[in-house]
């Protein structure tokens, strides 16, 4: 059976999973678990590391644009790093890069939030 | 495909998702032997998978108990999946093309499968009879430099 799996790390007031494995119908689940946690946890500053993740179908890309809406509806963000390029691929097939920021590694992403945070500071 | 054929393979498995990875092994696995790209591989599997999800969501309605046959076949031209289920049929004619940036700001999911299958594969056909089976043809054909 494919495995997958997730962990999640704080940086700062930024949520870091880390994606690892098979991502398809089977395992979307999983994965949505641990957006629902974060949601509830009024995290909403969210980093998605896809430098382990193998494989993904639509199912998985489905479970980002579930969750999306809410989170931006709270200032947060899903931002996007580390895809191999059979990954990107997909997400490219499918117009997401209009839709979300995806970024070569997971400094950038940070440094993203951490602007938007000075920015709303001023 | 009914002269000539240089190979043929069947499985069949129960209608669950966690037989989506031994459906995309097999795949892979007969795809690898016909000699495609890596690449190409990975989309044929990922088409497939597709094909597959789509299946136990809505043929089976996520029962796990239906049947899904999967038919492997290739001559020197190309190479076909034939995916054959006994589940509900649907029209994939009135699957709409998505309009991707529309289809994010409305949230839908579905039809994404639909669309990726037609991108990544040469021909995808749908033949249903209502009540007996469903079947979903998906073709690659081989470039020149693989014969």
């Amino acid at each position: 059976m494919a495995e997958f799996s997730t962990s999640v790390v704080n940086k700062g007031d930024v949520s870091i999973i880390y994606l690892k494995g098979y991502l398809d119908a089977h395992t979307a689940p999983a994965l949505e678990d641990n957006f629902m946690k974060l949601i509830d946890e009024n995290k909403f500053k969210i980093i998605a590391n896809f430098s382990e993740l193998e494989y993904i179908s639509s199912a998985g890309l489905g479970v980002f644009m579930a969750y999306i809406e809410k989170i931006r509806d709270n200032k947060g963000d899903i931002k996007l790093t580390n895809m191999s390029e059979k990954v990107f691929n997909i997400f490219d097939l499918l117009g997401f890069p209009l839709l979300y920021e995806i970024f070569k590694t997971e400094e950038e992403a940070l440094e993203k939030f951490n602007e938007s945070k000075s920015v709303g500071n001023e | 495909m009914e002269t000539n054929n240089k190979y043929k393979s069947e499985l069949q498995v129960k209608s669950k998702t966690e037989n989506l990875s031994l459906i995309r092994d097999f795949v892979s696995s007969k795809a690898e032997a016909a000699k495609f790209s890596r690449e190409e591989i990975e989309n044929i599997m990922l088409a497939v998978d597709e094909a597959c999800t789509n299946i136990i969501k809505h043929a089976y309605k996520s029962n796990p108990d239906g049947k899904i046959n999967i038919k492997i076949e290739y001559n020197s031209d190309k190479f076909v999946i034939t995916i054959e289920d006994y589940g509900r049929s649907f029209d994939p004619e009135k699957v709409p093309v998505p309009d991707l940036p529309r289809y994010h700001c409305e949230k839908k999911v579905g039809g994404l499968g639909i669309y990726l299958m037609k991108t990544l594969m040469d021909d995808v056909k749908y033949i249903s009879v209502p009540g007996k089976y469903n079947r979903v043809i998906l073709s690659k054909n081989f470039s020149v430099s693989q014969n």
